[in-house]
């Protein structure tokens, strides 16, 4: 193998890259990103970032050397694969590659009809988060379509800053679908405890709008909330579009084996773009992009698999200053047992129960404790590399 | 010199941060003492949080390791050092020498 394209030139992407040279690959590899950005780090966007307390450079993924050893393009998109000769049809110009990484993570999904109106943000990119938090000035009412991860985050950090924040989720508990209910209402209650007023059931049915700038969140309920900065935390679609024609399959995702290499023994994927296994699991976590491009790589660069993707499901997330962490893959019945303090305490340790195991870990507020709990509790995690 | 708490206080496996301008941590690692900076330099988590592993303390965030001896870390995400700090022991108690400014502070 000669030389390797990686698409897409975030997390997934620059751990590729990092990843081809530490298992011992020495062609040519040429990262491609469409964002005119040097590789970052997403997490911080919607935390320190977000809050003007981290630097754009703090976000960097690689460093110097690691940048000495690639090609980057940035500013530059990827519009076509042909799986029959390898070559890339790049916004630029083509690329011809043995072997291709996908790693086009997805895009921020906006509240319908709404793109041209201004004061209304979605937060996926680094531009986003500028363009945000320059909307942030006191005074400003801020209301949050989504309580998941990145909808909390958002007002957590807005709260920090001293506005006025209400955060509407649809469903009856929000984060439920990652920490299922019982501890998805726990940590819901942390926005009411820190002055943010959580709506659950509220369906939007659109905003208002004056001037061309929005005004205010309209509910299926008729109620109008006034706002003047909204954020749609509503979940991303993956990128694949541009795969279309490309004869892989895609399905939620791209879809790879367990050692995330896809109908061609020359494309892997990574990162929140890869559906892999017979069932297609996607994954929309730091952790997990990290972990998926050695696997990716390793297989890339055998031309077979001989690495299989075991997902630790580690997730954290900061919110309030504190931190919540979740390793394993937690289903809405299981049995919920606290293995220190109680979901009325500011810090605690829990454990997920199915079948007479113990399928996952979550902590709130204590990492130490945490990463006890779940060396004891599951099997360790494979180290990277 | 900072006071980090005494011996009976940090048994091994055990860590200690000490909060301050530039917050250390300090690790009892299965008898010997070490004192590094507590904030990891891939973000900011909490080094003291994290899970100690023979000399090697994993952050507890995104998993990049330190060697406790030296400061530096042996694996990604992290790819810049934390500072080491000297560790002594008096009558039962562990201090750490910081600098002079960090100790008038
Ligand atoms: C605000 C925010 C906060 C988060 N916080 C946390 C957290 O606290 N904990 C956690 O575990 N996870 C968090 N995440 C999730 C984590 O950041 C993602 O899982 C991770 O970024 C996935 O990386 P990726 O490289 O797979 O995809 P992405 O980060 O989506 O990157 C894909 C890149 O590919 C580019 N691209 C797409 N299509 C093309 C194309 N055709 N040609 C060229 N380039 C293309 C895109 O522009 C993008 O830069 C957060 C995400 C966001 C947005
Ligand atoms: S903050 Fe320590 S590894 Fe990321």
């Amino acid at each position: 193998m000669k030389t390797v394209a990686i698409v897409g030139a975030s997390l997934a992407g620059a751990r590729a890259a990092q990843e081809l040279r530490a298992q011992g690959f020495d062609g040519r590899v040429v990262l491609i990103g469409e964002e005119p950005h040097l590789p970052y780090d997403r997490p911080p966007l919607s935390k320190a970032f977000l809050a003007g307390t981290a630097a754009r450079e703090s976000l960097d993924l690689l460093d110097a050397d690691d940048l000495a050893s690639l090609e980057v393009r940035l500013g530059t998109r990827a519009e076509r694969l042909d799986p029959a000769t390898g070559r890339l049809v790049l916004s630029d110009g083509e690329l011809e590659a043995d072997g291709v990484v996908l790693a086009t993570g997805g895009r921020a999904r906006a509240l319908p009809g709404t793109e041209a109106v201004a004061g209304v943000h979605v937060l996926r990119t680094l531009d986003d988060a500028l363009a945000l938090r320059e909307e942030l000035v006191p005074g400003a009412r801020v209301v949050i379509v989504g309580g998941g991860f990145i909808g909390a985050e958002v007002a957590s950090t807005c709260q920090g800053l001293g506005l006025d924040v209400t955060v509407l989720e649809a469903l009856p508990t929000p984060m439920a679908r990652v920490l299922g209910p019982e501890l998805g209402s726990i940590c819901a209650r942390l926005h009411g405890r820190n002055g943010v007023t959580l709506r659950c059931g509220a369906s939007v049915a659109g905003l208002t709008a004056v001037s061309g700038r929005v005004t205010g969140v309209q509910l299926e309920t008729g109620e109008n909330l006034p706002a003047d900065v909204v954020v749609a935390g509503i979940g991303m679609v993956p990128a694949v579009e541009w795969l279309d024609g490309s004869g892989l399959a895609i399905g939620n995702g791209v879809r790879t084996d367990s050692g995330l290499v896809t109908s061609l023994a020359n494309v892997v994927a990574a990162g929140d773009v890869a559906a892999y296994g017979p069932a297609g699991i996607r994954h929309e976590h730091w952790t997990n992009a990290t972990e998926q491009a050695s696997v990716a790589v390793a297989n890339l660069l055998a031309g077979q698999v001989v690495r299989e993707y075991q997902p630790s499901g580690y997730v954290w997330s900061d919110q309030y200053s504190g931190t919540l962490q979740l390793a394993g893959h937690p289903a809405p019945d299981d049995e919920v047992r606290y293995a220190e303090g109680g979901p009325d305490d500011d810090s605690f340790l829990a454990t997920y129960h199915r079948d007479g195991r113990t399928v996952a870990v979550f902590g709130l507020n204590n990492p130490r404790g945490f990463g006890r709990l779940r060396r004891q509790a599951l099997r360790r995690p494979m180290p990277v590399g | 010199m900072l006071r980090a708490c005494t011996v009976d206080e940090l048994p091994p496996g055990e860590s200690v941060r000490i909060a301050g301008p530039e917050p250390i941590a300090v690790f009892n690692a299965d008898g010997e003492l070490y004192a590094i900076g507590d904030t990891c330099t891939h973000q900011d988590a909490s080094l003291a949080g994290g899970w100690l592993e023979g000399c090697f303390v994993e952050c507890p965030l995104h998993a990049a390791l330190f060697d406790l001896r030296t400061g530096m870390p042996s694996c990604l995400p992290a790819k810049q050092p934390v500072r080491t700090y000297q560790v002594q022991v008096e009558e039962g108690v562990i201090y750490v020498l910081a600098d002079a400014a960090e100790d008038a502070a």
